[in-house]
């Protein structure tokens, strides 16, 4: 009913920074308090219906939070459960409804994942924080490989390997 | 400056032909360093491996950036587009994400009025 908060930013609201070498920064607002970004975040059956958005292309099968400090999340991706790819953790931080912070436990360079909702005037600034070990596991993470080289440098081989043949 | 915006192909190639620059190339991948720190690996001089780093800056493969007294090279500009494109792939995806938690936390907010309006 409330149509307000599709106003004239309609696209491009969500904003990504790499903020650093290690670290990469989504923001957006919200037109909602934040408690109630908090309990579609810590509650499974919600939260299994925006994680995995159609556009991931890989659906979410399952999803178990202990949302406490010390607290363990795992969440299993895949077509089926013989394909399915596990993403886990603990929850280091639990303060509701301002923040949440977890480990990713599935790799070896996994980051350290906070995120903060900070409302003001009704409106609520998510800021969804990820801090990775190197600059190496952020590249690494974002080209979207698992302990191969950005494709790039993949590229460039193949470039290399033509001309070393044709060359000398 | 303004002719160099897009290297020409023949540079890049004529960039590749040869086996330090190449080196060179391979080296930046696992980091940035300075021209001494490249002559020195290369085993040339620092005339030299600068004449190098020149030609693979031409071609948009290198960029260089001078700190006091050392030059620092890293991976062109090829490798930034490279890199923004990952962030705007990442950016889709989370797009996608909070479009969806959006109307999650709608459909909690319509239900929280509901339920106020019915006690």
């Amino acid at each position: 009913m409330d149509e307000t908060g599709s106003g004239p930013a309609t696209k491009d609201r969500t904003a990504v920074e790499r903020r650093s070498e290690r670290e990469l920064v989504v923001t957006r607002s919200f037109d909602a308090p934040a408690r109630l970004l908090f309990e579609a975040w810590t509650t499974p059956a919600l939260f299994m219906r925006w994680w995995a958005p159609k556009s991931l292309g890989v659906p979410l099968l399952s999803c178990e939070m202990d949302v406490r400090p010390g607290g363990r999340y795992r969440l299993e991706f895949g077509q089926d459960a013989s394909s399915a790819m596990a993403f886990y953790g603990e929850y280091t931080e639990v303060t509701p409804p301002s923040r949440l912070a977890w480990t990713n436990d599935e790799a070896e360079n996994g980051a350290l994942t906070t995120v903060t909702f900070d409302e003001q005037g009704g409106r609520t600034l998510l800021t969804f924080r990820e801090i990775y070990p190197s600059k190496e596991a952020l590249d690494e993470s974002l080209a979207g490989m698992e302990g191969g080289m950005p494709e790039q440098f993949d590229q460039l081989d193949a470039l290399l390997a033509t001309l070393g043949a044709g060359g000398q | 400056m303004v002719q160099r915006s897009t290297p020409p192909l023949d540079a890049s190639f004529a960039a590749l032909s040869d086996s330090t620059r190449r080196g060179v190339l391979e080296r930046l991948g696992r980091g940035d360093a300075s021209i001494s720190q490249l002559a020195e690996s290369f085993q040339m001089t620092l005339t030299g491996m600068k004449k190098h780093i020149g030609v693979l800056e031409q071609a948009g493969l290198v960029s260089t950036r001078k700190v006091g007294r050392v030059r620092t090279c890293r991976l062109g500009l090829r490798r930034l587009k490279e890199e923004a494109a990952w962030i705007e792939r990442y950016r889709q995806l989370w797009d996608a994400r909070l479009d969806a938690l959006d109307e999650v936390v709608d459909e909690l907010k319509a239900k929280e009025k509901k339920d106020g309006r019915d006690r």
